[in-house]
């Protein structure tokens, strides 16, 4: 009665919540429209959703031992058990564990690394390799407001979205060769050459993601020659050291290389993969500096862009890395069980090319066991994939990227079959 | 209270402070010396700079944090003597810091637990976590969950919650204002601006009385625009432990209900206030309870002392499930971009110790266990003060609630404690009780003391 009152005179149903109780059925958020759901981990609700006993989850990059189930390495579990119970739960400073990062240098940088010696790197403890990038876009946008970064084409969809929220603006440069499946190198070159002195470049340091592809040390080398007389500043996104040839030291030639030719590079690192710390989010972001007070400037810069995000990063995943990286015996094992994830993986590449060829396939199939890393870019379009979801229950992004790490024994025949009957018709 | 200034910095800002670092980083052996004035310039698209110079060259080193300065200073300080009252992390009587055990027990059970694994969480965090995280805030009978209306989503910890929510209304929300209290904890400005917000303040502390400007803050509330965004300390605000009354926060409902303010609460404390966690939450219960909408941080850093983990949660209550399911996916969008999914650890322990029954009650009696020193601490310290006879009235130390208080002390008095007595607090006058033991109240009564008697 009042209510009714009370909207009669002020005119609006809202206003009655003067009188102590909100009458208005209206909300703020009525006109948010639904998100669009994001393509990758879309995929693994699909899969889940899927009733079939013949569904395969080749979509999101974990990685899966060869009886399609998640692993934990020992040398996790073992200093899992380690500092549980131990230690307490304080704040790490903001920029993140010293002990952890200083492991993280030295498997980026180099164990002997005249540069770490010389206190000239910039390092932050960051969430995973998404808050590593996110930290540097953001910090990218402070200090440098008018650069833009290029990524590659394709990449990781979310290096689209972290730079955009950042609001650093994107240009693209050609990577991915369609035609060969392999790297359009002479396209690459010509966007290094032709892109303003001085830009920014993302580049993915081993195990490229989707494709698969890498520039071979030969090629790495000219980029990096093209960076110097360009003066184009190098980003690294290295989310797989360790997982694309089995040992960290070669798949982090790239970033030595560029370092042997003296530029000042930033990194992002993350152990989700090569330590399987996926939901830790442990990772580092570093930025090389010409000495020492310069890097303790741009280290607490980093700081105060953590700090109104998230404080401090989380203590637990920082503390499995320093443990297993600072102990010998843990590091060998850790050393061991990376190579064994990476071997499973190549044995799959070539157990699939094998599968499909065998089919009699007209097609090539050389891209599968020449790309690396997790990830292989089949090739397959859209609707292709469409098919093979629908019709066999594989699921995969659109874009035709296949995770390797759900490959097994188990299922690359019946993988390797579906691949063949939605291509051969082609 | 000073945060660092960080604004996009102008061209000729850019020079400046290219200027400066030239001065700072001396001649270095890495500088290409020929292209020097042009590798301090940070614009990428300057003529051809020296092959060794960094486009970062001109940064200058950000000031450290006040609050987390403190105790980098306290840690430096080799004095026996010394204590620290900076950071808000609760100590012992020993001290030292404390790990629950009910939360060490969660701990074992998870690391004890073969079928466990560690992969990633959804972007929205863990789903338990998230269910038994509302229902602590809300209350388990709360109609805003029965009625399926409350987007909930796993951050990090109080400071992600307040970001991600900060993000979240700065796109889908038709005011961009938020309204802070005067004066408030120092990181809040900053998270705001930085999610693209605009920060304006309201009256809060009343010097004078050391309690609420109650009238100061439904002024400057009643002259906000229309559909203002407020931020409102659930409980035990920091810095000052002044709290509002049932009765006021009732009248706050009122007026804000009737200017459609929305209100951002950001829980801290919940249970470290009074003991009672219900008791802790029912500034933000009166609000639901109206059915109208509003956005709460949670932090589990101090409650179940799990700090360094990172433990919080954002919620947004909406009119229609509907609505709160759409509030929920576009609330992914902010995420994703900036770390894609929150960190696993400390939400597995929370969601085994609140679902478990004999677990929570273990919990809330720790908890209680914390507040009552506090508590104690506070009567021990008015105690000690009243004793040695030290002017002005010291009452506020035990009216004000939660884990800080407000001394009043100036920043001259501050800088005196910290020389003369090794005193390690914040230049505001912010003391955080939970690190005074009984052993060190008598040194910091002294200090107090020597600072209101000797500077003024």
């Amino acid at each position: 009665m009042a209510s009714s009152m009370c909207r009669g005179i002020i005119g609006k149903g809202r206003r009655a919540a003067a009188l102590g109780r909100s009458m208005s059925t209206a909300s703020w958020w009525g006109h948010v429209e639904p998100a669009a759901k994001d393509p990758i981990l879309g995929v693994t609700e699909a899969f889940l959703a899927d009733p079939s006993p013949d569904k395969v989850n080749v979509g999101v990059g974990a990685y899966r031992d060869d009886n399609g189930k998640p692993v934990v390495l020992e040398c996790v579990r073992e200093a899992e058990k380690r500092i549980a119970g131990n230690l307490n739960m304080e704040y790490l400073p903001m920029g993140g564990s010293i002990k952890m990062i200083e492991e993280s240098l030295k498997l980026a940088y180099g164990d002997d690394s005249e540069l770490i010696k010389d206190k000239r790197i910039a390092a932050v403890q960051a969430l995973s390799g998404t808050g590593a990038c996110r930290l540097f876009a953001d910090f990218q946008k402070r200090f440098l407001p008018d650069s833009q970064i290029y990524i590659p084409i394709p990449t990781w969809a979310n290096h689209h979205n972290i730079w955009r929220d950042a609001h650093v603006p994107q240009r693209t440069f050609h990577y991915y060769h369609p035609e060969t499946k392999g790297l359009d190198f002479a396209a690459l070159m010509d966007d290094i050459k032709n892109a303003p002195n001085g830009s920014f470049f993302l580049l993915h340091a081993c195990a490229h993601n989707p494709t698969g592809v890498d520039p071979s040390e030969d090629q790495w080398r000219e980029i990096s020659y093209q960076f110097k007389v360009k003066n184009h500043f190098p980003f690294f996104d290295m989310a797989y050291q360790g997982f694309a040839s089995g040992d960290p030291e070669r798949d982090a030639k790239a970033i030595r290389i560029f370092l042997e030719d003296g530029h000042m590079i930033g990194c992002a690192q993350s152990f989700a993969k090569n330590m399987g710390l996926y939901g830790q989010r442990a990772g580092c972001l570093s930025i090389l500096c010409e000495n020492e007070i310069q890097a303790v400037a741009v280290k607490s810069q980093l700081q105060q862009i953590a700090r109104p995000m998230y404080s401090n990063p989380p203590v637990h995943g920082a503390l499995l890395v320093s443990v297993i990286l600072s102990d010998p015996v843990l590091k060998s094992l850790w050393l061991e069980e990376v190579k064994g994830m990476a071997n499973r993986i190549i044995g799959m590449r070539n157990a699939l090319r094998k599968n499909i060829e065998n089919l009699g396939s007209n097609l090539s199939w050389e891209h599968i066991t020449n790309q690396i890393g997790m990830f292989c870019y089949s090739g397959l379009k859209p609707e292709q994939v469409d098919r093979l979801t629908n019709d066999f229950h594989i699921y995969m992004t659109r874009n035709g990227r296949i995770s390797m790490a759900g490959v097994t024994t188990g299922n690359v025949g019946y993988l390797a079959n579906a691949i063949h009957e939605v291509s051969k018709a082609t | 209270m000073e945060d660092a200034n960080v604004s996009h910095p102008s061209p000729s800002a850019n020079r400046r402070l290219s200027n400066l670092a030239h001065h700072l980083t001396g001649h270095s052996p890495a500088m290409a010396s020929e292209n020097r004035s042009s590798a301090l310039s940070p614009s990428p698209t300057a003529a051809s700079y020296g092959a060794a110079a960094s486009v970062f060259a001109g940064i200058l080193q950000a000031p450290e944090d006040p609050i987390l300065g403190v105790t980098v200073a306290y840690n430096k300080d080799p004095s026996p003597v010394k204590v620290n009252l900076g950071v808000g992390a609760y100590r012992t009587e020993e001290g030292k810091p404390l790990v629950l055990n009910v939360v060490r027990k969660a701990e074992q059970l998870l690391v004890n637990d073969p079928v466990r694994v560690k992969e990633y969480l959804p972007i929205t965090g863990l789903a338990d976590f998230n269910k038994l995280s509302a229902k602590l805030i809300f209350g388990a009978d709360s109609p805003a969950i029965r009625e399926n209306r409350v987007a909930t989503v796993q951050c990090l910890s109080g400071t992600g919650s307040l970001r991600v929510g900060g993000e979240f209304l700065a796109r889908h929300y038709h005011e961009r204002t938020i309204y802070i209290p005067q004066p408030t904890w120092g990181n809040h400005p900053k998270i705001f601006t930085l999610a693209g917000l605009a920060v304006k303040y309201y009256r809060y502390y009343d010097p004078a009385t050391r309690g609420l400007n109650f009238h100061g803050l439904l002024e400057d509330l009643s002259s906000a625009p229309t559909g203002a965004i407020v931020l409102l300390h659930a409980c035990a605000h920091n810095p000052t432990g002044v709290d509002p009354t049932l009765e006021q926060w009732e009248q706050i409902r009122l007026l804000m209900r009737s200017k459609e303010l929305l209100p951002f609460f950001d829980s801290a404390y919940q249970g470290f206030a009074s003991g009672s966690l219900d008791a802790d939450a029912q500034s933000v219960r009166i609000f639901v309870a109206d059915g109208g909408e509003c956005l709460t941080a949670q932090s589990y850093a101090k409650n179940m002392g799990l700090y360094g983990e990172r433990v919080g949660a954002l919620s947004i209550v909406c009119k229609s499930s509907d609505v709160a399911a759409r509030v929920e996916s576009q609330l992914k969008h902010v995420i994703r971009p900036m770390y894609s999914n929150p960190p696993i650890h400390g939400a597995s322990i929370v969601a085994t110790i609140l679902k478990n029954s004999e677990m929570y009650n273990e919990w809330t009696a720790e908890l209680k266990m914390m507040a009552d020193r506090i508590i104690s601490m506070r009567k021990q310290l008015f105690d000690a003060l009243h004793e040695r006879g030290t002017p002005g009235d010291w009452s506020h130390i035990i009216k004000q609630i939660g884990m800080f208080t407000f001394t009043g002390l100036n920043r001259e008095q501050v800088a005196f404690m910290t020389k003369e007595f090794h005193i390690y607090m914040t230049s505001d006058g912010r003391i955080s009780m939970a690190g005074l033991s009984s052993k060190t109240v008598p040194h910091l009564s002294d200090a107090i003391h020597a600072a209101v008697t000797r500077i003024n």
